[in-house]
């Protein structure tokens, strides 16, 4: 905190009051609304609400299908997580190191950070398609018969590729960033102590990244986790049928389509725990990154 | 973090050796640019073609004559049944969207910031600790309760209910407070010596300051109210509410269903019309954008 401020009384409070107003009414209301809810069970029409205990949560961990897309979400977000990152890291190594045409392709590598995620699915569509799709051909011609929305796996193929191609310019603007912030010194140093590019790398590039691999780690996953929605939902154009989906994506089609309030607000709960969990384990890793610096 | 410039020096090794690997890297650079590239310029090549032809042979190589057509169509002519889904009247609710959203936050970030960092407060742990916990749950954790209680404040279908429940986080707030912090404390010092009170030192002093800070907020969140689609696809149920980017949703059912030709042209219109605005701003002043994003990582 500053030690020098001013005295007045009234009025921080009244600069504080909007951002307070906001909060309490959309995000501290419908949170404790989501708990509340947990607990009840919706009459399908609208008739008030039964008070049924852990009985949701119960339902919830007795579900297959539950389990099945838990278990969707966590492959999923593995590896657009790790290709996004992987990828991301490739081309901003690359970018750092060009002398000609550098800027160029930054801005070549970055611009699709501003596209929807939505418009990104809508674009798979189209490659995707099941009579004429430039990949489905491309895919046909090596002898695999790539079907969108009628099989599992061909599906949950075209929204990691998705998914991945919408989040490589984010996590490349922060790894170029990241690899300009070391000092001259230190390249030079690591020039002159290890003759091998990749042993450069991976000695001394690398581990000076981990900061902000770290952080993009976090943000790879909330990404996964939430973000992804548009594409999903474009992908399986608005029918989730059979298909794969994320534990968001179930929430959204329990509660607002199925009309299963005290289910899908027992799943916000569980999805809320994990996102606290995971903030708690980043502060704990920002907390000894301080330390050592 | 350092701005990102163009300081990299070029390793002093043998020529050949070299020569051969910035071969090898300009190719895995333009391989990536051009992923990043093709799969929008399909976009732009169907949307030139007849939908008779992309319904036929999908995306050919060859650029048609229908962009103008299908820019007309797209813009003018509504595709929903209401008649007010045109493609203009979408991209003024995705402005109104993406602005209001992007001024909300900003201004009601600075004055919470302001508030913390400048005066000291009985509740100030309090209020500090209420404002930073929504930092932790985007709004997709809790997007039913959301919905029900824009609905109880009838605020389904307003520009208020699109835009002010996505205000409420505390992203901007959290990074004013930073910048703020930055500042020197003498700066107040000399302002209160001066005679300045908290407003004009917040308004003559702090805001000119900000300048570059607040641009780059600007542009983050402006493009991500912009690309906003699952809170817009549940609040607005009336076409004349769409923006573009829930209007997709739409587009994709149409294109789904029916015995027609679906209309490959105008669907593949709406989908640049709905990416150029934040594309333009990112690609533009890139560097704020650049320096904003990445300020946000501390």
């Amino acid at each position: 905190m500053k030690r020098a401020g001013f005295a007045s009384r009234w009025l921080p409070i009244l600069l504080l009051v909007p951002q307070l107003s906001i909060i309490l009414v959309f995000f501290y209301w419908p949170a404790a609304y989501a708990v509340k809810s947990s607990f009840y069970l919706q009459d399908p029409f609208g008739f008030g609400q039964t008070f049924v205990g852990l009985e949701n949560y119960a339902s919830l961990s007795n579900s297959a299908e539950y389990f099945k897309v838990t278990n969707f979400t966590v492959i999923f977000t593995v590896l657009v997580t790790f290709f996004s990152l992987a990828l991301a890291l490739l081309l901003a190594v690359k970018a750092d190191k060009v002398i000609r045409g550098a800027k160029t392709y930054r801005t070549l590598l970055m611009w699709v950070y501003a596209v929807a995620p939505p418009v990104a699915g809508f674009v798979g569509l189209l490659l995707f398609n099941q009579r004429w799709g430039p990949l489905t051909e491309f895919f046909g011609s090596l002898g695999w018969d790539f079907n969108l929305r009628a099989d599992y796996f061909d599906t949950a193929f075209a929204m990691v590729v998705v998914s991945v191609w919408k989040q490589v310019p984010v996590n490349f603007i922060f790894f170029l960033s990241g690899l300009q912030s070391i000092p001259k010194s230190v390249r030079e140093a690591a020039l002159i102590d290890n003759r091998s590019a990749s042993g450069r790398f991976w000695d001394v590039t690398f581990p000076l990244l981990a900061p902000t691999g770290f952080f993009l780690l976090i943000i790879n996953i909330t990404y996964a986790l939430f973000d992804t929605f548009g594409v999903i939902d474009t992908l399986v154009q608005g029918e989730p049928g059979n298909n794969p989906m994320t534990l968001v994506y179930k929430v959204y089609v329990d509660g607002f389509r199925g009309n299963d309030l005290g289910g899908s607000s027992a799943q916000s709960v569980v999805l809320m725990v994990l996102v606290l969990a995971l903030t708690v384990f980043q502060f704990r890793m920002v907390e000894k990154r301080i330390h050592y610096t | 973090m350092a701005d990102i410039s163009l300081s990299a020096a070029a390793p002093v090794v043998p020529r050949r050796r070299f020569r051969w690997s910035t071969v090898v890297d300009h190719a895995i650079l333009i391989t990536g640019a051009l992923i990043m590239f093709l799969p929008l310029l399909i976009l732009v090549q169907t949307a030139s073609t007849p939908d008779v032809e992309t319904m036929k042979y999908g995306p050919g190589l060859y650029f048609g004559d229908q962009l103008d057509d299908n820019f007309r169509k797209a813009l003018f002519e509504a595709s929903g049944f209401s008649g007010e889904n045109t493609g203009l009247a979408m991209f003024k609710n995705s402005m109104i969207l993406g602005l209001g959203f992007a001024f909300g936050k900003i201004i009601i970030g600075m004055m919470a910031a302001y508030a913390i960092v400048y005066f000291r407060l009985r509740f100030a742990t309090f209020a500090f600790w209420l404002i930073f916990t929504t930092l932790l749950l985007p709004l997709e954790v809790r997007i039913l309760p959301s919905y029900e209680i824009t609905q109880k404040l009838g605020l389904l279908n307003t520009y208020t209910g699109l835009i002010v429940p996505l205000i409420a986080s505390a992203t901007a707030t959290f990074f004013f407070r930073q910048f703020f912090r930055s500042v020197p404390e003498e700066l107040v010092e000399a302002a209160r010596i001066d005679g300045a009170g908290p407003v004009k030192f917040f308004i003559d002093i702090l805001v000119p300051l900000s300048q570059t800070m607040i641009a780059a907020m600007f542009i983050i969140m402006f493009v991500y109210g912009w690309n906003q689609y699952l809170w817009p696809t549940m609040v607005t149920t009336e076409e004349g509410m769409y923006t573009l980017v829930r209007g997709i949703k739409q587009i994709v059912q149409v294109l789904q269903g029916g015995n027609e030709i679906p209309e490959y042209g105008r669907a593949n219109v709406l989908a640049i019309i709905a990416v150029l605005p934040p594309v333009a701003i990112v690609i533009f002043f890139q560097s704020w954008f650049v320096k904003g994003l990445t300020e946000s990582d501390k």
